[in-house]
């Protein structure tokens, strides 16, 4: 296991030092300069002198490999410069913003599995069933509708809802309170945003849990188990199931990655200054440093998570750090 | 040995479902539509979405872009059946004129993204060795990158329009094209006709377009049918977020962007109308392709 663990890990290296790469390769793409975009945004004039100024503090007066370096250097100690559009520590802007995000993406997984996991698998033990169809139908669905528009659709009921029933229409608070403080404000701003996203994520690990579910349900050991007069409950819980879970593990964990490109559109519907929002803006603005560590820190939670995957998987499934 | 064998099973599938074989085309239609109820009708969104946007000028009752300030955020009538927005422009005709814009950006992208991607896949599953390992680890870098978040940094270095948000979307489909085409393309490699291809002296792009190419078309289509979708809610995403289509261009995200939330309250047409039309092209274009998949490839028919 020792020896999978350190292959592994050492596996990711060369793929983010490529991301590293890419990303600091695009930023050399932008047409033009972009000290020249950063002093027109701001409405300054082309002086020279400002322009020379502006590289040298951006380090872009170095050379190409030297530029290089130290932004891989910048990486390894979370140190992504400045940003250029509010002048912050670049790390100071994510770190204020990233609780609200990574509290959304923690619930949106905790429904998506509380949705997927059950319904997949009594969808793929009543196959072909009303109660298959449903699950089916609902899954495709989740699939196929966009998260902002959820989150949209999920506002106008809440306001219709809330002006129906207390008279006065009612929106879900858009400030940040951590959950220690006032939990029902915390989670009366989290839970919408939770689940718009989390129906995506259901959808997808629902459509796994079943199909895997069915595959497993074919085994030799299953017909054993039955026909060794074996409950069905026990028969489905302890060897079905439990079996069937292990690419289901590896869609959950790839997809909570997946979460972020969710966050991004889902944050701009519900107003929320989270990390995806904060993106969004660093596009808008030209912010290159900040989209620049944006992206770097979307690749890094991605292969990450790709990681700790991998390692789940093995640790369950010993074919795989034998193989 | 697990992938020949799934190999022979692809091909067995294809003599029987798509090869030109004895059944007519019509014939093998029909069997489709008989088997895949679903399918088919994901099959008939997505000749609807096709023929919204190809004739969309003939359709829509009034221009998508012509501001009526005397009828601004009505609600579905008979002169507007679907509504008006905040503008005054008539809902129906910017739906469907964004037919043609989600169409334009799905195929182009998917198709752009999936041929470059089966290209890339099939030669280097060919060449092997160096190129192969090359190929590789670039596509695993690539795929580190979460769809939205390449599309959001190639728009935030070449600016957003309708040219740039294809290239946004197309770049992060190729590395995940590449790679299953590419683990057909492995098994294809080992079976005897490629060796007499070869031993024949055919050249490289030779064995790789006429023998290696038509043999990965199952996995490829089925590819390229989920990029259709994927590039859809793409689209609607970044333009939705001001980053994508740009007004005036009619666009089913960019609709939602203006006053969707905004007038929820008053005008919930607005906000409801532009993301049925998305799902119902998603939703089209996924349940052809679950379809498709189940018939061309019968290990996955489960699924």
């Amino acid at each position: 296991m020792y020896r999978y663990i350190i292959k592994r890990v050492l596996l990711v290296i060369p793929t983010l030092l490529g991301a590293a790469a890419l990303v600091f390769v695009l930023m050399r793409l932008v047409p033009g300069d972009v000290c020249v975009v950063r002093l027109g945004s701001s409405g300054g004039t082309f002086d020279p002198k400002a322009i020379a100024l502006c590289h040298t503090e951006l380090g872009m007066d170095k050379p190409v490999v030297v530029q290089f370096l130290d932004f891989v250097w910048g990486i390894v100690r979370l140190d992504f410069g400045t940003s250029m559009w509010s002048g912050a520590p670049v790390t100071t802007e994510i770190w204020a913003r990233l609780p609200i995000s990574l509290e959304i993406a923690i619930l949106a997984t905790v429904v998506a599995i509380a949705i997927a996991i059950p319904l997949g698998a009594l969808s793929a033990v009543k196959q072909n069933t009303w109660i298959d169809v449903v699950v089916r139908v609902f899954a495709v669905g989740g699939i196929a509708t966009p998260s902002f528009w959820l989150g949209i659709v999920a506002l106008l009921i809440v306001l219709n809802f809330t002006s129906a029933v207390f008279g006065h229409p009612w929106m879900p608070p858009i400030e940040y309170v951590p959950i220690w403080q006032d939990p029902i404000r915390n989670l009366s701003m989290a839970l919408l945003p939770a689940v718009t996203v989390g129906y995506r994520y259901a959808a997808v690990s629902m459509r796994m849990t079943r199909s895997a579910m069915l595959e497993v349900m074919q085994e030799d050991y299953i017909r054993t188990a039955r026909a060794k007069g074996l409950i069905r409950k026990l028969i489905i819980n302890r060897h079905a199931l439990k079996n069937a879970l292990l690419p289901v593990v590896t869609l959950i964990g790839i997809e909570f990655a997946f979460l972020i490109g969710g966050l991004v559109v889902t944050e701009q519907v519900f107003n929320l200054n989270g990390v995806g929002r904060l993106f969004v803006q660093a596009v808008q603005n030209q912010d290159y440093t900040l989209s620049q560590a944006l992206v770097m820190l979307t690749v890094m939670i991605f292969v990450i998570c790709n990681l700790i995957v991998d390692l789940l998987y093995a640790w369950l499934d010993p074919r795989i750090r034998f193989g | 040995m697990v992938t020949a064998v799934h190999t022979t099973e692809l091909s067995r599938a294809r003599l029987d479902d798509v090869a030109p074989g004895r059944a007519s085309s019509i014939r093998r239609l029909l069997g489709f539509c008989r088997r895949e109820l679903l399918g088919t009708f994901g099959l008939l969104l997505m000749l609807i979405m096709a023929a919204t946007g190809l004739t969309a000028e003939w359709i829509a009752p009034y221009s998508p872009t012509a501001n009526d300030f005397a009828a601004m955020m009505e609600p579905p009538s008979w002169a507007h059946p679907l509504g008006t927005d905040q503008f005054g422009r008539d809902l129906l005709s910017r739906i469907v004129f964004g037919a043609r814009t989600a169409m334009i950006v799905g195929l182009t992208s998917a198709l752009v993204g999936g041929v470059i991607g089966l290209v890339l896949g099939v030669g280097s599953a060919y060449f092997g060795g160096k190129t192969d390992l090359i190929l590789q680890r670039v596509s695993d870098v690539l795929m580190a990158f979460p769809l939205i978040i390449m599309a959001l940094a190639v728009v935030a270095i070449f600016g957003t329009g309708v040219e740039n948000v294809i290239i946004a979307i197309t770049i992060p489909l190729v590395p995940r094209c590449a790679r299953v085409v590419r683990a057909s393309a492995l098994a294809i490699r080992e079976v005897p006709y490629v060796d007499a291809a070869r031993a024949l002296g055919f050249g490289h792009a030779r064995i790789i377009l006429c023998h290696m190419v038509p043999n990965v078309m199952a996995p490829f289509l089925i590819m390229v049918t989920a990029f259709v979708g994927q590039a859809v809610l793409a689209e609607a995403s970044l333009s939705y977020l001001g980053l994508g289509v740009q007004e005036p261009v009619p666009a089913w995200g960019l609709m939602l962007q203006g006053g969707a939330e905004e007038y929820a309250a008053t005008a919930p047409w607005i906000a409801l109308f532009p993301g049925i039309a998305i799902v119902l092209a998603v939703l089209g274009v996924n349940l052809f392709g679950d379809a498709l998949r189940d018939t061309l490839d019968p290990k996955l028919r489960k699924r």
